[in-house]
């Protein structure tokens, strides 16, 4: 939020402050929640929603109270402290975040937690209930105040605040590229020259894909914008099971495709990176070659197969995995509670539900693939261009996902991964991967920012100085 | 044997040095009193509350598996990133207690070093019963145990579906499988005159019928001894070779796995070197506990006992060297996340263990150049305690720091252990040692008739040789 446009903004509804005390000058912002809205009953009540990490802090379960770092340190409050809202006299008490890249002395808060009622789902999720302090100070302007005092009342309570991603930042290493459009007009293919491939040579033969499609995705990370539809569609179509709160604190959420986020430059404005992450469906699988009873393959298309009824779950793979998108049930995870006996219903009956014990990933949505391949078969022609289209390609807003045979050389595939942005994670592993990622080009300079010219962020890749 | 005077007791100190050839001090009869009396006396007060203590925590094993089992691998600390927690560190830990017994027994023997016979047997069995305990680590550390039992096993199936012979833990199931049969048979076969003295001693008929059973019929003949012998030498070469190859294996699940910080060359002899440290130092541990409780102090003598601690200071610098030379490679290899691995284990959130490694199994074993300390249990006794706090740390630091920071930061996380993990932890010890505790009660823990024949070779008969 633009700091002074606020402050214009509530100065107009709000007589000034006789009081020039610090805590006093603190303004409250009340948001949607990027996942379950205003807390509506059927989105509050989702457990998907709950589960889906936000897109910058990457918290799940609950809301607290965002503070930008210097403003912390002002007011000597740390993360996850428990501090007491108050405006007009009315306060809720949230669990404190410390946030990068927020504007100083401004709290932010989310709508929709903090039920009594309206399902078990909502219940349990937890959260305050911000109802209290909606246009207390002024009912023309009923999410935004000015002069509100944060109190620390104590530590907040042990999960109050759970991320799925506990690292901010990238430590150098070229994972999530982006340069500006100078630099992109300078070297188109910029994203590649951070990579240092190595020299061609495998200890296994090599699979023989020129007989059928070979199937991967491109992902433009210019067009992503880190909302995560394409997470919890995932989740949607694959039976994918909700964790909860204890579960991700721990680091066992189930995410198939996760947004992972990194932030780069200077601390009180840090560029945010977004990057989808799913399996990758190496050629050279790391996974593939560990598990000690054949319980993930290779199949001639192109995919790492998971057979769910072969594993033993070693875990083996899921360490083996420099991805890290491998996803174990550690506990009876797909399992209904006796209280919903018609739960069941609620899962894709195209896509095995995975017991205890199991380890699972993503597949491609093979079973898209396979109806695709079936319907063709019947039609007796090749599979269109476009046919096949993964449950997050098909959720994503911007479209930046797009699955496709990279042996068809007009697909629109190919062209995504011939485009000189085109590179691959982590490829300097030789894992050889089948998911292409396009490097992120801005024009920083263009839009206005918040603050002056002096925190225009430094470039991750101007940071990074071993490939220069 | 409850109405004669213990033998241990009527001896002078300077029997308990052991300066001459093993059991020196002794006749061969007290010999056999001193051996076979633990066997044939009941039980004293002592190992009664030691099996107690030590049977506890054999069920707080059994109930925690019951956990892990019933509920899920999610009772324990594992998540995403680390897959491996506690029970691949036990599994390790465990395996390489178990390579002194057979150094001592196999490689000591391959090269006549005769000292060897007092603490042959009882490091063998300490080697069974840890290899024992380590097997189930695996195996319950498994999602689905109750498959994994079946599939890690090339048995026949109707599917045709076999195991993957490029994963290192199918190379570890043969390595770990085949090391615990030959140790077993290896055991038995030297067990076998012993038992047959056993038998010859016992007056009860129940005693003597299954001691009878389990000696196979051994009647001492030339004969037999020359098959014995053939077989013994076969077994302890055998041996020679899986003390390497074990835990070289063992160390495959690491080194050919992709990860940095476990992707290294050098983790074979490394692996092998810490088995042997690890091991020496819980052989030590269990002589210097079980030597005054059961009296054997004229047959495991202070010699041994520094023979023990000049090998574990030897270990130990082979040890400290891997250490050095693992952290020069990761920075000559050139790789930033292997480095980085490196740096995070000496500064990192789990930094304290790896220093605690670094103190226990490098430094505080230097002590041990000092004559006085070797040959004083008092003084030694911390030290070997401290090796093996170490050597589980030492493996604590390469399981779980190369896997909660790799190659992607976003994936990064942290390791906390459940008490599951930790009652699993104190509950192998319990089964370990109420298997030891069994074993003095109901084995010979000395290899007698080898005593008796290092005796006899060293020309210097004792007084007092009554036989």
């Amino acid at each position: 939020l633009d700091r002074k446009l606020a402050e214009s903004m509530v100065a107009a509804v709000a007589p000034p402050s006789p009081s020039s005390s610090p805590s006093q000058s603190i303004e409250l912002v009340i948001l949607p929640h990027h996942a379950v809205y205003d807390g509506r009953g059927s989105f509050a009540n989702s457990a998907w929603l709950q589960e889906l990490p936000d897109p910058v802090s990457r918290i799940v379960w609950g809301n607290s109270a965002s503070i930008s770092p210097a403003t912390a340190s002002r007011l000597g409050l740390a993360e996850a402290d428990l501090v007491e809202v108050a405006v007009g006299g009315a306060a809720v008490r949230l669990p404190v975040v410390i946030q990068r890249g927020m504007a100083d002395d401004v709290v932010a808060t989310t709508l929709g937690h903090g039920h009594t009622a309206g399902g078990v789902v909502a219940v349990e999720a937890g959260g305050a209930n911000l109802a209290a302090l909606l246009g207390r100070q002024d009912p023309r302007c009923p999410r935004v105040a000015v002069g509100v005092t944060l109190k620390k009342v104590g530590p907040a309570a042990p999960l109050a605040v759970v991320r799925t991603q506990k690292e901010r930042r990238q430590h150098g290493r070229a994972i999530a590229l982006a340069g500006s459009l100078a630099e992109y007009r300078r070297d188109p293919a910029f994203a590649s020259t951070h990579q240092h491939l190595p020299p061609p040579g495998d200890t296994f033969p090599p699979y023989d894909y020129s007989k059928g499609p070979k199937w991967g995705i491109a992902i433009d990370l210019s067009a992503c914008v880190g909302c995560g539809a394409c997470a919890t569609a995932c989740q949607v179509e694959n039976n994918i099971a909700v964790v909860g709160r204890d579960q991700c604190q721990r680091g066992r959420q189930m995410h198939w495709l996760r947004i992972d986020r990194y932030e780069d430059g200077p601390l009180d404005d840090p560029d945010i990176h977004f990057q989808p992450m799913l399996c990758q469906h190496c050629d050279t699988a790391p996974c593939e070659s560990v598990c000690p009873v054949n319980a993930t393959s290779h199949s001639g298309d192109g995919l790492n197969e998971m057979v769910y009824n072969r594993c033993v779950g070693t875990r083996y793979c899921q360490n083996n995995c420099p991805y890290k998108v491998r996803r174990f049930n550690f506990l009876r995870y797909g399992q209904f509670p006796p209280r919903e006996p018609a739960g069941e219903l609620a899962y894709n009956p195209r896509v095995t539900v995975r017991g205890v014990g199991v380890m699972e990933k993503c597949t491609f949505c093979v079973h898209r693939i396979k109806q695709a391949r079936y319907e063709a078969y019947q039609a007796g022609a090749k599979i269109p261009d476009g046919r096949i289209q993964t449950a997050c390609q098909r959720a994503c807003p911007a479209g930046a996902i797009v699955f496709g045979d990279q042996n068809d050389p007009a697909g629109r595939l190919g062209s995504l991964i011939r485009s000189p942005r085109s590179y691959r994670v982590l490829a300097e592993l030789n894992t050889k991967p089948n998911v292409f990622y396009l490097a992120r080009v801005d024009n920083p300079a263009a839009g206005p920012r918040p603050g002056d010219a002096a925190s225009q962020p430094a470039r991750m890749e101007q940071g990074d100085s071993r490939h220069s | 044997m409850s109405d004669t005077v213990h033998p241990a007791e009527t001896l002078s100190p300077a029997a308990t040095d052991g300066a001459g050839p093993n059991g020196a001090g002794l006749g061969l009869r007290q010999l056999d009193d001193a051996v076979y009396g633990p066997m044939e006396s009941f039980p004293t007060r002592r190992w009664w509350l030691a099996l107690a203590a030590t049977g506890s925590l054999a069920v707080l094993f059994v109930v925690c598996l019951v956990i892990t089992v019933g509920q899920g691998i999610g009772r324990w600390g594992v998540n995403q990133p680390v897959g491996w927690g506690f029970a691949i560190i036990n599994f390790v830990f465990w395996i390489g207690i178990g390579h002194a017994g057979t150094l001592i027994s196999a490689i000591l023997y391959v090269l006549r070093q005769t000292w060897r016979t007092a603490i042959s047997r009882f490091s063998e069995a300490m080697t069974i019963f840890a290899v024992l305990v380590a097997l189930q680590f695996p195996l319950f550390h498994t999602g689905r145990p109750w498959n994994a039992i079946f599939w890690l096993i090339p048995f026949y199936n109707d599917m045709s579906v076999y195991q993957n012979f490029r994963s290192p833990l199918i190379w570890d199931v043969f390595a770990v499988g085949t090391y615990g049969l030959v140790s077993l048979m290896f055991w038995y076969i030297g067990l076998v005159p012993d038992l047959a003295s056993a038998r010859d001693r016992a007056a009860d008929p129940t005693r003597k019928f299954l001691y009878g059973l389990a000696s196979l019929g051994w009647v001492g003949s030339a004969r037999a001894w020359v098959h014995y012998e053939k077989a013994y030498i076969l077994f302890a070469g055998l041996s020679t070779a899986l003390v390497i190859s074990v835990h070289s294996v063992v160390s495959f699940d690491f080194a050919a796995a992709f990860l940095p910080g476990w992707h290294t060359t050098i983790f074979p002899p490394y692996f092998v070197a810490g088995a042997i440290f690890s091991g020496l130092a819980m052989v030590s541990t269990l002589v210097l506990i079980l030597r005054p409780m059961f009296r054997l102090q004229h047959l495991i003598t202070i010699r041994h006992v520094e023979l023990l601690n000049k090998l574990t200071v030897a270990t130990s610098l082979m040890v400290g060297y891997s250490y050095v030379m693992e952290l020069f490679m990761s920075w000559y290899g050139g790789m930033e996340m292997e480095w980085f691995v490196t740096v995070n284990r000496a500064i990192g959130p789990y930094a304290v263990c790896y220093w605690v490694m670094v103190a226990c199994n490098v430094a505080f074993p230097q002590l041990l150049w000092i004559r006085r300390v070797r040959r004083t249990p008092a003084l030694a006794f911390p030290i070997v305690i401290g090796v093996n706090v170490g050597m589980w740390m030492e493996r604590f630091v390469i399981v779980v720091t190369s896997q909660h920071r790799d190659s992607l930061p976003s994936s990064w996380g942290m390791y906390y252990p459940t008490w599951v993990d930790y009652g699993l932890l104190a509950g192998s010890f319990g089964v370990f040692l109420t298997l030891v505790l069994l074993f003095c009660r109901f084995l010979p823990t000395v290899a007698a008739t080898e005593v008796k024949a290092d005796r006899g070779n060293s020309h210097r008969p004792a007084e007092g040789d009554v036989s």
